[in-house]
């Protein structure tokens, strides 16, 4: 045993995240005393400089807070300006913006899998190291994320930053016969989907089970992605208008970061929450897939989130597959949207968890003001409450191995630091 | 080996996410050269110096313009990528503005917001030896100047307008044939004509090319129906603090 009563831990620069951050942890007489995730990210003043935007300009604009999910910021701003100006996109149209975020998904979920959080599992520095001794593995993970890459190419017109979203649509919408390639693609990368699903269902898993609350999107129909309802795991629901009033942001003793709390309780967003929330909305084949692996219909425990995103994988892969056999060319890319003064919310499943965007227009359509909460804020607190559960439950390891351990469940949530980095308070660590 | 860098200034990291999902070139890669440092793929960080650097976004605190000194010092070539490095990036907007009023506007206790006034491209701190455009940046390009570095060649970085390369696509001009505005004429190439391919004005995320003629595509931008705050607006995105003119 090397207990120790008295010990600090410091991470000065997070790795195989993305963003800026750092962690301290510091235990006194054997109980944990200080958990911080701090975020040493710049700042990018954002909702600032949108004000006095044009009301066409916020998908292009948001796509920049975040060039690992870009397609959340683009889908979050559009359902608000369009919320502001009373049009909602349907059908063949909301059908392309699912398979764009389809791609989003994967692509995203599966640079996380494989060269962000698996090495943890198995003890590699890296994703280049881990391909080393398991290069297959690596490759075919490598093969899923260009799948996804792909769907966003195509629909997209660019993997990071896509070029051909709109307000009210998109400025060219793609020809059955442009899509059908990328169904031969997606059917090798299902089979893909359900081995990395396999394969990360073998891990090792620390135990943890949170008692947070979850909140995630719940549709009318199918897995959320692109639209729904806040719903928390203790029965409440709201409108996407009342976000700000459920969670709202507080200054606590130990941090100088703002945490979000949800009507002044802990909880996550995220594959948790959503998995917990819709695991009766998985498709057949990901259902089973996600039994298979060991998932019940809840999943508590964030060190399985990695088994988590690889069933959403599966899903997404599918859900792009039923889009393209059953996809028409709609007759105009997008829904004529006029601007009006008034206020629109708008809230997407980015694939670490709600994106909240909220615009004041004025009636010629410039941007009053705006207001973005991204999921790796609304994640914060958990990520320091788990980070002290696992320290408390560990003390038994030495400094390195807790620290890794440490790292590993702040990697639990495929943290974006440079998305919050707009939104938290900002804090110089000099370590 | 060459040992390689790559460093985050202020930027949304797609810049670098472009390496990661460079997906066939990704693993032969890392067989030529050797990753010493690079946070957000790997947890190994590997003293200098360094053969390259490759540095993503702006510079918009005082611990980054020492920071930014400290690489160029530690790096043979330095190679700087896409708008923020470049020029600032979307963050450069604050040059324009009040940046006491933007943070106020953003954050409950502004004063605890240590950054500099200005959102600055990586050149006007340090001596930089190669600059790729665009927001993000293009992977055919970025794996061009890695290859024409571990080969010992100059890079080939066209910097003439988006124009070429879409009459090269055998493209139909947009502003010609459907009226609808194009920065495309005073844009620097490397996105291969993205957004004409989808029926969509170029808006300049790769920057103004080499001598823009902006005067002489107003009048083309005002008949496309274009507006003064439009006009304004447009050349105020991704690379406002570019010279376009």
């Amino acid at each position: 045993m090397t207990h120790r009563a008295n010990r600090t831990l410091q991470v000065a620069g997070l790795a195989r995240v993305e963003g800026e951050g750092a962690l301290h942890v510091r235990t006194v007489d054997g109980e944990v005393d200080r958990v911080e995730l701090n975020i040493y990210e710049p700042p990018r003043f954002f909702e600032a400089f949108l004000r006095g935007r044009d009301f066409r300009e916020p998908p292009d604009i948001t796509a920049r807070i975040c060039g690992i999910c870009p397609v959340a910021y683009q889908m979050s701003a559009c359902l608000a300006i369009e919320d502001a100006c009373g049009v909602r996109v349907d059908g063949q149209l909301r059908a392309l913006r699912r398979l764009l975020y389809c791609g989003e998904w994967i692509s995203s979920h599966t640079l996380h899998i494989h060269l962000l959080h698996a090495p943890d599992f198995l003890g590699f520095p890296d994703g280049i190291a881990m391909a080393g001794a398991h290069r297959a593995i690596v490759e075919r993970g490598l093969a899923l994320k260009k799948a996804g890459n792909q769907i966003m190419d195509l629909v997209g017109g660019r993997a990071i930053h896509p070029v051909n979203v709109r307000v009210g649509g998109f400025y060219r919408v793609p020809t059955p016969e442009e899509l059908r390639p990328l169904a031969k693609t997606l059917h090798q990368a299902l089979y893909d989907a359900l081995g990395t699903l396999e394969w990360v269902a073998g891990f090792d898993f620390p135990d943890l089970e949170v008692p947070h609350d979850l909140l995630a999107l719940r549709d009318v129909e199918g897995y959320p992605l692109d639209r729904g309802e806040p719903c928390v795991s203790n029965g409440l629901a709201f409108p996407t208008a009342e976000f700000g009033r459920h969670v709202v942001e507080h200054q606590v003793a130990h941090s100088t970061a703002l945490h979000a709390r949800l009507d002044d309780r802990m909880f996550l967003v995220g594959p948790l929450a959503r998995y917990s929330l819709n695991s009766d909305r998985l498709s057949p084949v990901a259902r089973e897939a996600a039994d298979a692996a060991g998932l019940g219909p809840v999943c508590r425990n964030p060190f399985r989130s990695i088994v988590v995103r690889a069933v959403e994988v599966v899903y997404a892969v599918e859900e792009a597959l039923r889009i393209i056999e059953s996809y028409e060319r709609p007759d105009s890319p997008a829904v004529e949207v006029n601007p009006r003064a008034g206020v629109g919310h708008g809230i997407t499943e980015a694939p670490r968890g709600l994106l909240y965007h909220r615009y004041e227009l004025d009636q010629a359509g410039r941007i009053l003001s705006a207001d973005i909460v991204p999921p790796t804020s609304q994640n914060q607190s958990a990520i320091e409450a788990d980070v002290t559960q696992v320290v408390h439950s560990h003390q038994h390891l030495d400094d390195h191995a807790l620290q890794s351990l440490c790292e590993q469940t702040i990697r639990n949530y495929d943290p974006c630091i440079s998305c919050s980095a707009h939104f938290l308070d900002f804090t110089r660590e000099r370590t | 080996m060459p040992s390689i860098a790559v460093w985050k200034f202020t930027s949304c990291d797609g810049c670098q996410l472009t390496l990661l999902d460079c997906k066939d070139e990704l693993l032969p890669l890392t067989e030529r050269v050797h990753i010493a440092h690079f946070l957000e793929a790997t947890s190994v960080s590997e003293p200098g110096p360094y053969d390259i650097s490759i540095v993503e976004g702006s510079v918009t605190t005082p611990e980054e313009a020492e920071r930014i000194r400290w690489i160029r010092e530690q790096s043979g070539v330095l190679v700087v990528v896409g708008a923020c490095a470049t020029s600032g990036g979307i963050q450069a907007l604050r040059n324009f503005a009040d940046v006491d009023e933007f943070r106020s506007i953003v954050y409950a206790r502004p004063e605890h917001i240590a950054t500099l006034g200005t959102s600055t491209p990586v050149s006007a701190h340090v001596a930089v030896d190669h600059e790729l455009r665009g927001c993000p940046i293009d992977k055919g390009q970025l794996l061009e100047v890695l290859t024409a570095l571990l080969a010992g060649r100059k890079p080939d970085l066209p910097d003439t307008s988006v124009c070429t390369e879409c009459k090269r696509r055998g493209l139909t001009c947009v502003m010609v044939a459907h009226g609808t505005p194009c920065l495309g004429p005073v844009t620097h190439a490397g996105c291969g004509a993205l957004c004409p391919a989808v029926d969509r004005g170029c808006y300049g995320c790769f920057g103004p090319m080499n001598q823009p003629n902006v005067p002489a595509l107003v009048p083309l931008l005002r008949r496309s129906g274009m507006g003064d705050d439009e006009l304004h607006l447009v050349f105020r995105t991704f690379n406002a603090n570019a010279e376009w003119t």
